[in-house]
């Protein structure tokens, strides 16, 4: 009988099976493998070994140069002026927006009517061409004919020249920042509110909770936790990598006032053409990158998580 | 005087009436058991008299003035919810205080972190923590004081949550269906634990289920709602025994009551082979429908004053047996529960003869209503003629 | 809780969404009311909300004569097609095999992914471009194309919906006899669509929006994505002429607008998935 068997029924063991199944897979992976490498590992590496040459672009050759770069770095006023106004920056436009994302949403979320609305109010900013949201602002901003300051002379206020003026510029990017984020951090901030189970507030309100105050701070706001912490995450970083608003706005000025981490980075590496030194820079922007989803790593692991 | 009273409560959502005017009296120290099928409007009631909603029209009245206007927080009311809402990122010890932090420590006072470094407030924090503590050992759960909802079983964070609606020592108790979340086991061992609890803390209880058996093992009184209306409120066995519409009749009982359309001519209803007169034989109408529950019903060998009948089948539950068969008559099925020594040699297809018990057996009108009868053995009109 | 009637705190709230409303869509408001005014109108009446004569067509038609509004249209549909072509291409394989499929790279394609998600284009940008200008690629829709055709988010996203699929699915397909490829064309690709187009959604806003990359590599008009074309036409115009400033912008703006407002939903779907997966 045995023999039968082995003769007419090809069986596979499961060894085979599952040698198989590991090759598919790798198949099926390779083509996302080979990319990673391609255009994702060997440009990392790549950018931290350049970080310790003097490689310019149109060079023959390079020459390692240690951590001389980075030394470099170090003393660079402008690099450092940039991290400046990088840190100004997030610090403005990453809490702001935080902040007035939840209020909207919360403001949405116990209103009735016209939420649909007031979503798409608050959400159309994301969802249009930076560049072109740029230069709106920029005729907004404008200090004679913009309809800003013209608001401002409607009520005896002289308006400053927004994007022009040093002291100001900054700022001026940092309110279109917040206007572009605002409503990104809604609809995630939306998300959270609405997985809140009712019943919590019924039984909140039953336990004693009037006013809307006690029933944020007993309810909504611990069981937002994950969601800001998302949030807040998400808001940081894309407020460190912020580029277009200065590259169309500003070009960096006056006089680097608005120049930022990434704005630099493309100055030198692109302009300037000093890759090397650009790539220095880029693996100082790289690290703060990592130490910052470091960080919301280990606040998320230290919250115990409920179900 | 009643520790709660509920007058003419009505309420309407978007034109639909949930609710149609419910009366209610609740005495000190009850268990009420507040039962209907889904869509009966009971969790709205709750809802209603927790303060959680409000009725459109009619009166709470609790412990003698009208709170229908009072917030929930305000109320001295405490509520189980049917899956416990407790506060996930609180452990139980601080879910339980809850109710009492909100009462007796000022907004200030209970803010997170800085709330407990302001001065003032020792003496009210020890005697939080020591009725929480009073409170889960009562419970049998003072093991359990640190752990989050997330860490516990489901009898666990019901006992939880009982601690946190008893540690406040409210008028009435609430509970919305509070077993229906945990396994049939645990179901039937809780329920005991919920009426001895009650007992000891000797404060009305108003308790909402869909389920007839949990609510008539249960309660004190048992209120059955049906269609937003409250249409009989009365001890279990009355409501099993005496119900006063065809709809609490129908709700209650396992197997379900037979409902059999009837003619009343002349006052009296005459039906496979029984004969009733009723009280009121001024009813306008003739059709009445005649109740009687499977336990009444019996297998006869006497055709002459049975109804004839086709098994369709037999249900064996061990001590018993639930036989369905089919009336040749007006092809409704009755429902019989008989004992397996009396259905030994029957199965599917075999006709019986099916007697009633005219004693037991019920008439209720045309619009539902209970119509007082009783069994009678010549026509009621030509005995009245004869003085 | 949503309050029947109005009142005081329910006006309150009404009036601050309003009137936040209306300061975030101000700049649209004066974009398509500069767009249709003549200069000497934005000179004088910056408040003025309707244009005293519509000069709508003439600045439209500068726009349009400025830059060519068609090429960059067609390169942005076409880029960012491309580019989400072939992400859900390589992906969905991927993120298949690593959620359903047992192999042994499963943990270090795990911290792959992890890292790339670390890493935006800005930081890859320099070996890149060193390396498209040494293969004489710059200027060119490969080089817009390429870099992105690897999305360690797609793989991301489509392994949590992966993971949450029964098992029982493919455990079917395969006793019908079914090879792995179709169970991937067959049965994972038509059960994977609200993940597809979530994704969509969240790429074609990246890359039609993107600055960076494309004006690294490519300086030719024929290739200009719609911010470049922007961005040549501001320094074209060197800020002179709003209206016909605002027209383009309003221009480009349209296409991606109009598709959020008729797929509003999906957008918020597809920001809500990537949220709620952390």
């Amino acid at each position: 009988m045995a023999s039968i068997a082995a003769t007419f029924l090809p069986m596979r063991t499961a060894a085979a099976r599952e040698r198989s199944e590991a090759r598919t897979a790798l198949l099926f992976a390779l083509p996302a493998i080979v990319l990673i490498v391609l255009f994702i590992i060997v440009p990392i590496v790549a950018v931290v070994v350049l970080g310790f040459t003097d490689f310019q672009l149109g060079d023959q050759s390079l020459r390692f140069v240690a951590f001389e770069n980075y030394a470099h770095l170090l003393r660079d006023r402008a690099f450092q002026k940039s991290l400046w106004n990088t840190a100004t920056y997030t610090a403005i436009v990453a809490p702001v927006s935080i902040v007035l994302g939840l209020g909207v949403a919360l403001l949405i979320e116990s209103e009735g009517i016209g939420r649909s609305f007031f979503r798409t109010a608050y959400f159309l900013p994301v969802a249009s061409l930076i560049v072109a949201m740029a230069t709106v602002w920029q005729y907004l901003f404008h200090p004679t004919i913009g309809p800003i300051n013209a608001l401002l002379g409607e009520i005896g206020v002289r308006g400053p020249n927004w994007l022009g003026a040093s002291a100001t510029a900054l700022y001026s990017l940092s309110i279109i920042g917040v206007w572009q984020s605002v409503g990104f951090n809604m609809v995630l901030f939306l998300a959270g509110l609405t997985a809140i189970p009712r019943e919590l507030y019924a039984a909140a309100e039953v336990d004693g909770a009037k006013s809307s105050f006690d029933r944020f701070w007993l309810v909504t706001w611990p069981m937002l936790g994950p969601t800001t912490l998302f949030v807040t995450t998400i808001s940081i970083i894309n407020a460190v990598k912020v580029f277009d608003t200065v590259k169309a706005l500003t070009d960096g000025g006056p006089n680097h006032a608005s120049e930022v981490l990434l704005f630099t980075i493309y100055q030198e590496g692109f302009v300037y053409l000093r890759v090397g030194y650009a790539s220095a820079m880029t693996t100082v922007f790289l690290a703060i990158l990592v130490v910052l989803t470091f960080l919301q790593y280990r606040v998320q692991d230290r919250q115990v998580h409920y179900t | 005087m009643s520790a709660l009273s509920l007058r003419g409560i009505a309420k309407s959502f978007g034109g639909n009436a949930i609710l149609k005017g419910v009366d209610l009296d609740v005495q000190p120290g009850e268990f009420i058991a507040l039962v209907g099928p889904s869509g009966c409007g009971r969790s709205t009631l709750l809802r209603i008299l927790a303060g959680l909603d409000h009725a459109d029209s009619g009166e709470i009245i609790l412990g003698g003035s009208d709170v229908s206007g009072v917030a929930a927080a305000d109320r001295n009311i405490a509520m189980v919810f049917q899956s416990y809402a407790l506060y996930p990122h609180l452990t139980a010890s601080e879910n339980i205080a809850v109710p009492l932090a909100m009462r007796r420590l000022s907004r200030v006072q209970r803010l997170p972190f800085i709330g407990s470094l302001i001065p003032g407030q020792r003496a009210a924090r020890a005697g939080i923590i020591r009725d929480v503590r009073e409170m889960a050992v009562s419970l049998k759960i003072d093991h359990l004081l640190d752990r989050k909802p997330g860490q516990m079983s489901g009898g666990q964070r019901q006992r939880v949550a009982l601690a946190r609606a008893m540690v406040r020592r409210p008028a009435v108790f609430l509970m919305d269906e509070p077993l229906s979340n945990l396994d049939a086991n645990l179901r039937v061992h809780a329920r005991g634990e919920i009426v001895d609890l009650h007992r000891r803390a000797g404060v009305p209880t108003v308790y909402v289920t869909h389920d007839q058996a949990e609510a008539l093992s249960m309660a004190d009184r048992v209120a059955v709602m049906i269609g937003g209306q409250l249409l009989q409120l009365a001890s279990p066995q009355t409501i099993y025994d005496d119900p006063a519409h065809v709809e609490v009749a129908r709700f209650v009982g396992q197997p379900r009551i037979n409902l059999l359309p009837a003619l009343a001519e002349n006052g009296t209803v005459a039906f496979g082979g029984i004969r009733l007169a009723l009280e009121d034989d001024s009813i306008a109408g003739n059709n009445v429908t005649l109740g009687i529950r499977p336990e009444f019903v019996s297998l006869t060998q006497n055709r002459q004053d049975a109804l004839a009948a086709h098994i369709e089948r037999m249900e064996f539950l061990g001590s018993e047996v639930i036989l369905y068969a089919k009336l040749d008559a007006i092809g409704e099925t009755m429902v019989v529960k008989l004992a397996p020594a009396e259905v030994a040699g029957l199965s599917a297809g075999m006709p019986v003869a099916l007697a009633l018990a005219a004693e037991q057996a019920m008439v209720f009108a045309e619009d539902g209503r209970r119509l007082r009868a009783a069994p009678t053995t010549v026509d009621a009109t030509r005995e009245k003629a004869h003085g | 809780m949503t309050s029947t009637g109005f009142t005081p705190g329910r006006i309150l709230r009404l009036s601050l969404l309003i009137l936040g409303s209306l300061i975030f869509l101000a700049p649209y408001i004066f974009m398509i009311s500069t767009a249709g005014k003549a200069q000497d109108d934005i000179f004088t009446s910056a408040l003025k909300l309707i244009p005293t004569h519509f000069f709508y067509v003439e600045n439209i038609a500068k726009a349009l004569s400025k830059v060519s509004m068609g090429t960059l249209l067609f390169n942005g549909v076409l880029v960012c097609g491309l580019i989400f072509f072939f992400q859900v291409l390589i992906a969905i394989p991927c993120a298949y095999a690593m959620a359903k499929l047992k192999f042994p790279a499963a943990r270090t394609m795990m911290v792959l992914v992890m890292l790339g998600l670390l890493v935006p284009i800005h930081a890859t940008a320099l070996p890149l471009y060193v390396g498209f200008n040494s293969l004489s690629l710059l200027n060119s829709y490969t080089a817009l194309v390429a870099p992105f055709s690897i999305s360690v988010f797609a793989i991301f996203m489509f392994l949590q919906f992966f993971r949450s699929m029964p098992d029982d699915l493919i455990h079917a397909a395969r006793l019908d006899g079914m090879s792995e490829i179709g169970i991937v064309a067959r049965v994972i690709v038509p059960n994977a669509w609200p993940a597809v187009t979530a994704f969509a959604i969240f790429s074609v806003v990246a890359h039609w929006n993107d600055l960076y990359w494309p004006l690294i590599v490519i300086t030719k008009q024929e290739y200009f994505t719609p911010p470049l074309g922007l961005m040549y036409f501001r320094a074209a115009e060197a800020g002179d002429d709003y209206g016909a400033l605002m027209a383009a912008t309003l221009i480009i703006t349209l296409p991606l607008v109009a598709a959020f407002l008729l797929a509003q939903k999906r957008f918020v779907e597809g920001i809500t998935m990537t949220g709620l997966k952390g």
